[in-house]
């Protein structure tokens, strides 16, 4: 099929940036979005023009690397699946394609379609983990969790750290991101010691690194790849309320 | 012109003698220690941020190093290892079904083919329990039965249930568990993270491993970091041959450079090729999708019994079907390892038997498990595997079979390190699959992640203790001889990249350096073919310096220049890899050589003569490498022909 691009170009964090009209003919409705990505920057190469600039690495779904505005979606039109498994055979021959980064204040742009998110390093790095220093670790068995509990605990511990919620935010909030590890680690009894200290210490550091607040749009869990639900914000809000209330306090003392 | 010359043997590993049960201890006791005052004086770079270098990253930030560390994605949270899938290892032996450390021990030896180091391959099996432990603790999620305890399953090369898992997705949620272990350490000030940024340069002071050459790939700046040890964590070379399940930007140049420094690799021709990936589509195909191995617990492999079957797969009749595994391995069946799974479809193949539009495919049929089990425990079990299927083939595995064929996965080979995982240049540790050591020359499932994590935060964090007991060492800057010239060499190096200006791509080069390598030192390799090779590689290269042609500078993001760089240097790998399989005389596991075989087609080992692991050390560009053997001796698992019927 042949397609028309229109693909945001920038050189840089100063430059202004603008759409620039590409034609693609003869893509495989089997090739992954990607590909047929890669497909125009050979030719661009060849052409002596500069290639598109964009974020990818493993192309199974999982890194979180690519992040693609798709005609205004994150990712694009499939539900639950990361640009570099979208296949192009969910588009049509002779169809415009609009292609650009994630904006949001958090998400500066590098370059093309390429953006900065180590605003979301920082959020785990405020208190999104488990104190448990290498060798200190108690018999894996010592402790039981009921299954129902690490089943959800995996669901929100499938988030890839893509963006793609961010993205699709209109106040561009990280929440459903920040939400996701404060549930999975607040489910599990590994993480009841700090789960007050880390509530806090994680919204701190996403309003400081200029997210935006939550007002429950929804858009964020509607673009998800992993399928994050939005009751995992409802729950971080339940566990910081209780936390400013209780700071300090450890669960059941 | 020779292809290599023989060099002196290496007569010490450095591994302790005795029990093998009580050698790790011994070590660790012998080892020196750093009082905690000084560890805060001393700096370690660690080059990669995946479950070897993050879990080692964290760990030594933990006790007290200065930790300098650095990954070419935008966050350590996105290296490779957070793609594996199926799970880890661990001798818990939580099913009681006869499993111990000593036959994980036995197994991974054997799934080794018998070309691992005795003494790391038991140290691997002792420490896979205190990762299991290290990181339900750290919050890892994985599967739980009903009573909360931990869930187990069946993997390849194994007959008991010794792998843990969390759903289809165990590299990531370890992975995680490693990165947060690392975050908290970055915010603690402990650890300098340096993401989106390439090691171009080792830069050896004094025969020491002192430092590298960075380029920080949004600014293009180039900068020499300094340290007391140097840590590679830069994972495997399988992108050499273009189309492999590894992410696109994984490459060798990190342990490559180090090579060119003076580092051994040890048996680069040790690739693996993983028997359930999904096949290539079309010439479009930038990269491979792997299928858990897992899958084969309760997928069934087939093939038509005649040869130009085109009937659609539910439409051949049961009894003209051929389970080829399970007819050919009744005792393993469907859970043959790897090499043996991959070559086993090769040959159907090759007979005219396979599936597919492109005929190089056979089935993985999951019909009888839906029908014992039910469509919502498969779905529990693979449900993201079979969405990932459905999105990139367009086909519902549920009804009509997945079709799977082989490829590379992983890269047995790598760096050669003693027993404390130190390269042949002190200072230098290599941890996970960037070194060679555990594997031998097959890895069993759901080894890598237990290899990665031992070595990170069991393994290194001793034996690096021991090495910086002596420091620290000299301060040494960017003025120092050493550092201006690696520095020079990686700017030269950008320079020339750019000043070709030809009429090719750099894609263009890595495909075809990447069929080259598939069709002759790929499942199966020959003398004929390894010699055309070798040949074609070199013109090849030629080709690229001529004729490659890099837009833009070298001073921004430029992910031509990033690509061109790496693919230089696996132009250089190939030809060793090459080199390696063509000296080997001898099948043994991933290293197929078509002359030496049995009379039914299984891999023939040569242990009189190849019972060794080959280490190569570096001369100079275009001169014959020279080998260096590490004999094995193996003293506990005695080697037979590796047999799955």
């Amino acid at each position: 099929m042949n397609l028309t691009l229109r693909i945001w170009r920038q050189s840089g964090p100063e430059d202004k940036g603008r759409m620039v009209k590409y034609q693609v003919d003869d893509v495989s409705p089997d090739m992954s979005f990607l590909e047929m990505l890669d497909v125009l920057n050979e030719r661009l190469i060849l052409a002596g023009e500069e290639p598109v600039a964009f974020d990818h690495d493993c192309r199974e779904g999982i890194c979180g690397m690519c992040g693609l505005m798709i005609n205004g979606d994150a990712h694009g039109p499939q539900r639950g699946t990361t640009a570099c498994q979208l296949h192009m055979r969910q588009f049509s021959d002779g169809e415009t394609i609009d292609i650009e980064p994630w904006r949001a204040r958090a998400f500066p742009v590098i370059k093309d379609l390429v953006v900065n998110r180590n605003a979301f390093d920082k959020i785990i790095a405020a208190g999104g983990y488990i104190t448990a220093p290498t060798g200190s670790a108690p018999e894996a068995h010592s402790v039981p969790v009921a299954k129902a509990n690490a089943d959800s605990a995996f669901e929100s511990a499938a988030c890839i750290g893509c963006g793609a919620c961010v993205a699709a935010c209109p106040n561009g909030s990280g929440m459903l991101f920040t939400a996701a590890k404060v549930t999975q680690l607040s489910l599990l009894p590994q993480g009841q010691p700090e789960r007050y200290t880390r509530v806090i210490g994680m919204v701190d550091a996403h309003d400081e690194a200029g997210f935006g607040g939550c007002t429950n749009a929804g858009e964020c869990t509607a673009v998800c790849p992993k399928g994050i639900p939005l009751t995992t914000i409802g729950r971080l809000n339940r566990d910081y309320l209780a936390a400013t209330t209780k700071q300090g306090d450890t669960p059941g003392t | 012109m020779d292809l290599f010359t023989e060099g002196d043997p290496i007569a010490d590993t450095r591994a302790p003698d005795g029990p093998i049960e009580t050698r790790w201890e011994r070590r660790r006791f012998e080892a020196k220690l750093v009082n905690p005052a000084n560890r805060r004086k001393m700096t370690v770079i660690v080059v990669g941020t995946g479950l070897a270098g993050g879990s080692a990253a964290a760990t030594l930030a933990e006790q007290g190093y200065r930790v300098k560390s650095y990954c070419y994605q935008d966050s350590p949270r996105r290296a490779h290892s957070i793609a594996a899938q199926g799970g880890i290892n661990a001798a818990k032996n939580y099913r009681n079904d006869g499993d111990s450390v000593h036959r994980l021990f036995y197994d991974t030896v054997k799934g080794g083919d018998f070309r691992s180091r005795e003494s790391n391959v038991h140290r691997l099996a002792e420490v896979s329990v205190n990762i299991i432990d290290q990181c339900v603790a750290q919050g890892v999620p994985f599967a739980r039965e009903y009573g909360g305890l931990l869930d187990t399953r069946s993997f390849g090369g194994a007959q008991v249930q010794r792998t843990f898992y969390a759903r289809g997705q165990t590299g990531q949620q370890l992975l995680l568990g490693a990165y947060q272990a690392l975050e908290r350490q970055i915010g603690l000030g402990n650890v300098e993270m340096n993401t989106r940024h390439e090691m171009l340069e080792l830069i050896v002071v004094d025969g020491k491993a002192r430092g590298i050459v960075v380029r920080d790939m949004v600014t293009g700046e180039i900068t020499t970091e300094f340290a007391d040890a140097v840590v590679l964590a830069s994972g495997g070379y399988g992108n050499v041959f273009y189309l492999s399940t590894n992410a696109k930007g994984c490459n060798v140049t990190a342990t490559w450079r180090a090579h060119r420094k003076g580092a051994y690799f040890a048996n680069p021709c040790y690739t693996q090729i993983h028997p359930t990936c999904i096949p290539v589509s079309g010439d479009h195909q930038s990269k491979l999708t792997l299928m858990s191995e897992s899958l084969r617990n309760d997928g069934r492999v087939w093939v038509p019994k005649v040869k130009g079957d085109d009937r659609a797969p539910r439409d051949i009749p049961e009894d003209e079907r051929d389970y080829y595994l399970e007819r050919i391995y009744p005792s393993f069946g469907n859970l043959v390892p790897r090499d043996i799974a991959s070559r086993a479809a090769k040959n159907v193949c090759d007979s005219g038997r396979g599936v597919g539009p492109t005929k190089l495919g056979v089935y993985l049929d999951f019909t009888d498990a839906i029908d014992r089990l039910g469509r919502k425990a498969i779905e529990a079990k693979y449900g993201n595997l079979f969405e990932m299927y459905e999105r990139i083939t367009g086909e519902d595995p549920y009804e009509v079979p997945m079709r799977i064929y082989p490829a590379v996965h992983y890269t047995m080979g790598g760096l050669w390190v003693d027993y404390d995982l130190q390269s042949t240049i002190p200072g230098l540790f290599v941890i996970g699959e960037a070194n060679f050591s555990d594997h031998g020359a097959n890895r069993l499932g759901a080894s890598a992640l237990m290899q990665g994590l031992a070595d990170g935060y069991f393994v290194l964090p001793n034996t690096v203790a021991n090495y910086l007991s002596a420091g620290p060492f000299e301060k040494i800057d960017g003025s120092h001889p050493a550092a201006v010239e690696a520095r020079r060499d990686v700017e030269d190096r950008i320079q020339r990249l750019l000043a070709v200006d030809g009429d090719r791509t750099v894609d263009s080069f890595h495909r075809e350096l990447g069929q080259i390598m598939w069709e002759h030192c790929g499942m199966e390799r020959s003398e004929a073919g390894l010699r055309k090779a070798i040949d074609e590689i070199r013109a090849l290269r030629d080709q690229f310096w001529q004729r490659v042609r890099v837009p833009g500078d070298g001073e921004g993001l430029n992910q031509s220049l990033e690509k061109a760089g790496r693919v230089a240097d696996f132009f250089e790998l190939a030809e060793l890899m090459c080199i390696d399989a063509l000296h080997r005389e001898e099948s043994c596991g991933g290293h197929f050589r078509a002359e030496h075989q049995s009379p039914d087609g299984e891999a023939q080992r040569d242990d009189e003569h190849f019972a060794y692991v080959a280490a190569w050390e570096f001369t100079a560009t275009g001169e014959p490498s020279v080998l260096h053997k590490e004999d094995l001796n193996f003293e506990y698992v005695h080697p037979t022909q590796r047999s799955y019927k």
